[in-house]
């Protein structure tokens, strides 16, 4: 396994590509060079009034330049922060986090993301290797999901109606009679309750990345587990970590 | 110059450990610590058998802080001596374990099982605020500390040191009853019970409603209970409550606590202990103190 680091990055650039939605380039070749699609990374704020790392997604790698984006949304004092931050401002970051996907063993793939769960799967549409069709799911605002177009055809979904089908992500995929042998997800957990059950309803795997609250971001503290159909050879009772053993989970794995 | 301190007989090469359930049993922690640079690893708490812990969410941030009920979920102390021993034997540090139960049986179950194993010291949670049944139920009356640390004493083979809640009217009170069981040595404090209200969902932070706080915010509480403590017993205190830095492990030992003990901060600062240790020789050097003994304590 990849070493994690904990590094100071340099901030590259920093755009505001949406209401609340953030984009930054951090400058962190080891971090970079580790990375995988799916993976995380712990941000720290500097700030012990604000003490717990936030855990945020790698939405794109840039090994040659030695570069990773995230894409964010501002939700509390944390995120403010990085919002703020400016070309080379630096930041403490921890990573890569967690396992990524598995990019391999499948023909035909729907990519899925809701709302902020829709960063990693750019970087993993890019590196996926197989036929892909894409699915984003937003409440209303769109971003995001040009930069999706090169990589597969991309069906939308929007709670309102303002894009695409209107309703969430499975909505879309019925609409437009999408079929896979693989579905890899990121989004909000009811939205991965609702793949998880039609992953099992149509017989199809389905890789889902998950989220919990996370205090260590390296599997010591036992914060962000979900609850795993078997027993974990690691904490030896029916949980997993999510920042250590997952994000990313087979839906048949998990319980919901 | 000295930075070795004994507790009950036991030779720490510094007088910096790591909190109980914010390390784990330091695997994961050790590819940003070098576990050689600590006096002790203090681990999660372990019981006789499996614990599942509480639902999600099990923390939440707060101002110079977090609560957590992570509601000592562990393995079971069948794969903690198998499993987490032997990692913790490849380093040259002393190995404090963390014991949790539901009734006295529960806790004289995992320290017989530890009584032939290569531990250092035993350090018994009665102070958990996250577990309805035992834990704090033990913590919280005089009687019951006395006695849980009696019974725990009968077939303990190494030193025991009883962690103690400041859910309490008087952790003096609850101190001294540990030191007529026969309590070795005291860990202090364990977490401030509190609780946090998501205002956008209308509900608790955290699935357990309350949650013990830790952190920076606590550390003043913290060092005046080590304080009063350290007056009142004659048994070496591990302090700890909101450490992040040196100066913080300072305070401790000035107010009369033989070691200390870092947990949050590692959330904040993976290798926060050894920068801790450094710190404290840093102090040292620059303030000509030639033994960390002569600071225990030394502000009355």
């Amino acid at each position: 396994m990849a070493q994690k680091v904990k590094n100071i990055a340099i901030v590259q650039k920093n755009e505001r590509i949406g209401t609340d939605i953030y984009s930054i380039w951090l400058k962190d070749e080891q971090i970079a060079a580790n990375a995988k699609p799916g993976q995380f990374v712990s941000v720290y704020t500097g700030e012990a009034d604000k003490l717990l790392p936030r855990p945020i997604s790698i939405c794109e790698i840039d090994k040659e330049n030695g570069l990773l984006r995230l894409v964010f949304r501002v939700v509390g004092a944390g995120t403010r922060l990085f919002a703020a931050l400016a070309e080379g401002d630096t930041v403490e970051v921890m990573g890569p986090l967690g396992n990524g996907f598995c990019l391999e063993g499948f023909k035909k793939a729907i990519l899925i993301g809701g709302g902020i769960g829709i960063p990693p799967m750019l970087e993993l549409a890019k590196q996926l290797d197989c036929e892909k069709q894409i699915v984003l799911g937003y409440r209303d605002e769109l971003f995001l999901n040009e930069e999706f177009e090169p990589y597969g055809r991309v069906y939308l979904s929007t709670e309102d109606g303002s894009a695409g089908t209107k309703g969430n992500v499975i909505d879309a995929i019925r609409a437009n009679d999408l079929d896979c042998d693989m579905i890899l997800a990121c989004g909000p957990t009811p939205m991965l309750r609702g793949i998880k059950a039609y992953a099992e309803e149509k017989g199809i795997r389905a890789q889902i990345s998950m989220e919990e609250k996370m205090a260590c971001g390296i599997g010591a503290c036992l914060a962000c587990v979900c609850k795993s159909r078997e027993k974990d050879h690691h904490t030896n009772v029916n949980n997993k970590r999510i920042c250590k053993d997952g994000p990313v989970f087979y839906a048949d794995e998990v319980e919901l | 110059m000295n930075l070795k301190v004994t507790i009950a007989g036991v030779e720490w090469k510094n007088p910096v450990t790591t909190a109980s359930g914010t390390f784990g049993s330091g695997a994961e922690y050790s590819e940003f610590v070098d576990l050689n640079k600590l006096g002790a690893v203090t681990t999660k708490g372990v019981a006789n058998v499996p614990w599942p812990g509480n639902p999600t969410p099990r923390i939440a941030e707060t101002y110079g802080g977090m609560l957590n009920a992570i509601g000592l979920q562990n393995p079971g102390v069948d794969v903690f001596v198998k499993r987490d021993i032997p990692m913790l034997r490849q380093y040259d540090t002393n190995i404090i374990v963390n014991v949790c139960g539901k009734t006295t049986e529960d806790y004289i179950a995992v320290v017989e099982r530890l009584a032939n194993e290569d531990v250092d010291m035993l350090e018994i949670n009665i102070s958990c605020p996250n577990v309805k049944e035992g834990g704090i139920a033990f913590g919280q009356d005089p009687k019951a500390v006395e006695a849980i640390t009696a019974e725990v004493k009968k077939y303990a083979k190494q030193p025991v040191i009883m962690k103690l809640s400041p859910n309490v009217t008087s952790i003096v009170e609850m101190a001294k009853a540990a030191e007529a069981g026969g309590a070795d040595a005291l860990s202090m404090i364990n977490t401030l019970t509190g609780m946090k209200i998501d205002i956008k969902k209308r509900c608790f932070a955290l699935a357990n409603k309350t949650g013990g706080m830790s952190g920076p915010a606590v550390k003043p509480v913290a060092v005046r209970m080590v304080y009063q403590t350290a007056q009142a017993v004659k048994i070496p205190i591990i302090g700890m409550g909101g450490i992040c830095t040196a100066e913080d492990a300072l305070e401790f030992i000035m107010a009369g606590a033989t070691a200390v003990s870092v947990g949050t901060a590692n959330f904040y600062q993976p290798d926060a202990t050894i920068k801790v240790a450094e710190g404290i020789e840093a102090y040292m050097k620059e303030y000509g103190i030639e033994d960390i003994n002569s600071l225990i304590g030394c502000v009355k």
